[in-house]
């Protein structure tokens, strides 16, 4: 059983959670995500390791209230437990060795952006984030990303915070200008990455995306979480969830992570009205 | 005098076209009398020939004999003195290649129900027995054991006994290995796994879930936290595919997931959480175990048709012989001598048919096995909705990829000595991780060999 430390509310949909698990927290690293059960019988979910305290021994999470599970999640108060809470998971994002890079973060994905544009920033890189929200209610981490960016470009699709717009029109405006990047890091919805590749592709800037699948046990077992990545099978899980996003097979991503919608509102429709809004991404 | 019935006791089963649509246990066990009949039909040879195929040589004219004089604790006491998990492998073993396949009586007519006893035997046990409450004395040694499967519950088991201070670490949120996310319950039943593992915590085991080893620990940590010996059965898990086009349109699935999905995550319980397609047509591509389980699992969902899609002839289907025929009663398809080269999708992506091609078998390779060829022009197309891979797996990389000097062969699996022995000092391997995909009971035996050598070892350090 993991104790819930801290919980804070981010924006209506998103929560900020911090676990005491001191073994993951001692071997974590950027990049990497746990697997949890809220509850025994529940389903298995993975969320990406959004910070991590050596110290403390805690392990911080930012979910999005999207389902069934990460509903249940919501509902458990500082003080409570997480059944199961297994990491980290996955191979650590490479950042040794960058000097200058973009990152940019969509939605949700902002919390997986977050803490690579913090390690880049210790270990001494330019870092410019690029952080997009459909609206100025749904903005987080606004702080923590300026904290550890040289420039920060604030996007919204209705403009009603920071510069409206899409990330990729922010991406294209530096690169324009004349910023030169290492690389380009892109987290967010699937449909994000994919045009932030197809922008990145023609500059010939080398892109690292962050692949979300559905996964089960996280450990290679399953192969659920299988992509496409440059013609060959890879699994998320083990192999990612980095890959070259020049690379990666988005149409079929897009497609297997549908797969389990309609299952999915037949059974939360009438308690859950956050589909409509998830459909809307 | 012995019973000289030519055919073994029938096993009492369910009726397929109700068990078909249920979970629960299929085959339902010999009664007292079934058993005692059967019993009687042993010989008790000298040179017991079924002994010799038997992979742990469980003395078996021995606890017939039990049976037969009703003394069935007895029995149980001379099954456990070479297996841990009878109930298990009465249940699971492929007995017609192994203990049956020499059995005297099976010249000429059946053999000895051997399985069938060792369950009755089992079962009889764990219904009258009680959990030991008394914990071995203890010596004072720590030893870990990585994976939870057969292999590492019975190496566990041994040095428990052996007053040693066992910790399993187990990956997933559940002990049992494949026995809990793979088998599925109406094979074995989930309690009796269950069953194991409290007598083993009774014991003394502790059992820690959640633990990955090579990300949350690493085999170096393990010792660095005073484990003097480490086993690893960490089994064999990493699903094949064919590369063939079409593989990840939306209804293709490793056999692993979909019976992860259905075993562990019970997603065939109406208040799961877990999501399962429902499908309405299903092909299994494969012919051992695992893709009989697929199968049949499949049709208790409520698919109308499901087939079993194989590229030899049944003749050389792995599968235990009994699963084969159950499937068969259940009304599973078999098309055999097929193979598919492509699946096919809708415009949503997901799976709407399979492209397979009729096989034929050419002359025996150097293997001896007579490898298929593909029939020119016999191409045709199967209606499914969901394709299942069950076409094998191999040992996880994570272990190798995380432990320095651990040698593993071209297949990735872990190389040990006859004793169990790794290439690194300290670390014993067994089970499916050192052999591949293989039975319950090579990993339960591997698991015994190496914890009697783990305990020399030790010993011979202090
Ligand atoms: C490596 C990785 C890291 C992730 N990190 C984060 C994170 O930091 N914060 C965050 O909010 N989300 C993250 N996700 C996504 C998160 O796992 C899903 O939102 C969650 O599983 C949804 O579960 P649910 O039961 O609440 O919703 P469900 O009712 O199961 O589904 C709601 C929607 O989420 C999709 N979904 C369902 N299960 C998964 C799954 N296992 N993985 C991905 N999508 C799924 C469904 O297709 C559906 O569209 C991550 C996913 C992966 C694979
Ligand atoms: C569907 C199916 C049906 C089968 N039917 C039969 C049958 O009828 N008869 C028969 O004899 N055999 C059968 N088998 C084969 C048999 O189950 C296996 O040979 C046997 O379970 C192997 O045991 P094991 O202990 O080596 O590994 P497993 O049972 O695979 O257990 C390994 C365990 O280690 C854990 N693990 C892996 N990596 C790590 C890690 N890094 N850290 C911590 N834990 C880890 C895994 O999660 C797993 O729990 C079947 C197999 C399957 C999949
Ligand atoms: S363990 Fe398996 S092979 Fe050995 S006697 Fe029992 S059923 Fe036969
Ligand atoms: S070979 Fe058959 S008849 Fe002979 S001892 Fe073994 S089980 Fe009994
Ligand atoms: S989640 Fe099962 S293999 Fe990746």
């Amino acid at each position: 059983m993991f104790q819930i430390l801290k919980k804070q509310p981010l924006n209506p949909t998103v929560t900020l959670m911090e676990i005491d698990a001191p073994l993951i927290a001692k071997k974590a690293e950027p990049g990497q995500f746990i697997i949890l059960r809220v509850n025994e019988d529940g389903e298995r979910i993975p969320l990406t390791i959004a910070d991590y305290d050596r110290e403390k021994g805690t392990v911080t999470i930012i979910f999005q209230i999207v389902g069934a599970t990460t509903e249940e999640l919501n509902h458990k108060n500082e003080g409570e437990c997480i059944h199961d809470f297994v990491g980290p998971l996955g191979v650590p994002s490479h950042v040794e060795g960058l000097k200058k890079v973009a990152v940019i973060g969509g939605g949700v994905g902002c919390a997986i952006a977050y803490p690579i544009a913090k390690k880049l920033h210790q270990l001494g890189a330019t870092v410019h984030s690029i952080v997009g929200f459909r609206n100025q209610d749904l903005v987080i981490l606004e702080n923590e990303f300026q904290a550890v960016s040289d420039k920060l470009c604030m996007m919204t699709d209705d403009g009603s915070h920071g510069t409206k717009g899409l990330v990729t029109d922010a991406l294209k405006s530096l690169i324009e200008s004349g910023e030169q990047y290492d690389e380009v890091i892109a987290i967010g919805p699937l449909i994000m990455m994919k045009f932030v590749c197809a922008l990145t592709k023609e500059y010939g800037i080398k892109t690292v995306v962050s692949m979300n699948p559905i996964m089960i046990d996280g450990t290679g077992m399953c192969g659920g979480c299988r992509l496409t990545v440059g013609g060959e099978t890879k699994f998320a899980c083990v192999d990612g969830p980095d890959f070259d996003g020049h690379l990666v097979d988005f149409d079929e991503a897009m497609e297997r992570a549908a797969m389990y919608k309609p299952f999915e509102r037949k059974k939360h429709e009438d308690t859950c009205n956050l589909f409509r809004q998830a459909d809307a991404d | 005098m012995p019973n000289m019935s030519l055919k073994k006791n029938e096993m009492p089963v369910q009726d397929p076209m109700v068990r078909n649509h249920n979970f629960q246990e299929v085959a339902l066990g010999y009664t007292e009398e079934q058993a005692l009949d059967e019993a009687a039909r042993c010989l008790n040879c000298k040179n017991k020939p079924c002994v010799g195929k038997c992979p742990v040589a469980i003395d078996i004219p021995a606890f017939i004999a039990k049976i037969c004089e009703k003394d069935y604790e007895g029995a149980y006491e001379i099954i456990t003195r070479q297996s841990s998990l009878p109930a298990i492998c009465g249940r699971v073993c492929p007995q017609e290649t192994q203990c049956e396949s020499k059995c005297v009586r099976g010249i000429k007519g059946e053999p000895v129900a051997i399985g069938r006893l060792e369950r009755f035997v089992a079962d009889y046990h764990n219904a009258h027995a009680k959990t030991p409450t008394e914990k071995p004395v203890s010596n004072g040694h720590k030893v870990a054991v990585v994976g939870s499967g057969p292999s590492g519950l019975t190496c566990a088991g041994d040095l428990v006994k052996m007053g040693y201070d066992v910790t399993i670490f187990e990956a997933l949120h559940l002990a049992g290995g494949v026995l809990v996310y793979g088998i599925p319950e109406f094979r074995l039943p989930k309690t009796i796994v269950q069953k194991e593992i409290d007598t083993l915590k009774a014991l003394g085991v502790k059992i820690e879930t959640n633990m990955v080893i090579g990300r949350v620990l690493s085999v170096d940590e393990l010792f660095d936290m005073g484990f003097e010996a480490v086993y690893l059965g960490s089994g064999a898990g990493l699903p094949r595919f064919m590369n063939l086009p079409g593989e990840n349109l939306k209804g293709v699935y490793s056999a692993n997931e979909f019976l992860t999905r259905v075993n562990l995550m019970k997603a065939y319980k109406e208040n799961s959480e877990t999501p399962i397609q429902h499908a309405h047509s299903v092909a299994v591509v494969g012919g051992g175990n695992v893709a009989m389980d697929a199968a049949r699992c499949a049709k208790r969902l409520g698919a109308e048709k499901v087939a079993i899609v194989y590229r030899r002839s049944l003749d050389e289907m792995p599968a235990r012989k009994e699963e084969v025929e159950h499937a068969m009663e259940e009304g599973i398809e078999f098309h055999v001598l097929t193979n598919p080269t492509e699946i096919l999708g809708d415009e949503h992506k997901f799976v709407r048919g399979m492209t397979c091609v009729k096989m034929e078998l050419g002359e025996p390779d150097e293997s001896g096995r007579r490898s298929p060829i593909v029939i020119e022009g016999s191409e045709f197309t199967m209606d499914v909705d969901c394709v299942i891979m069950s076409i094998g797996t191999s040992p996880n990389p994570l272990l190798r990829n995380t432990t320095k000097g651990l040698e593993v062969n071209r297949r990735g699996c872990i190389v040990t000595d006859d004793e169990g022995l790794t290439s690194r000092t300290g670390v014993y391997a067994g089970g499916d991780a050192v052999t591949g995909a293989a039975t319950v009971i090579l990993a339960m035996g591997a698991g015994k060999q190496a914890a009697k050598a783990m305990d020399e070892y030790i010993q011979s350090q202090n």
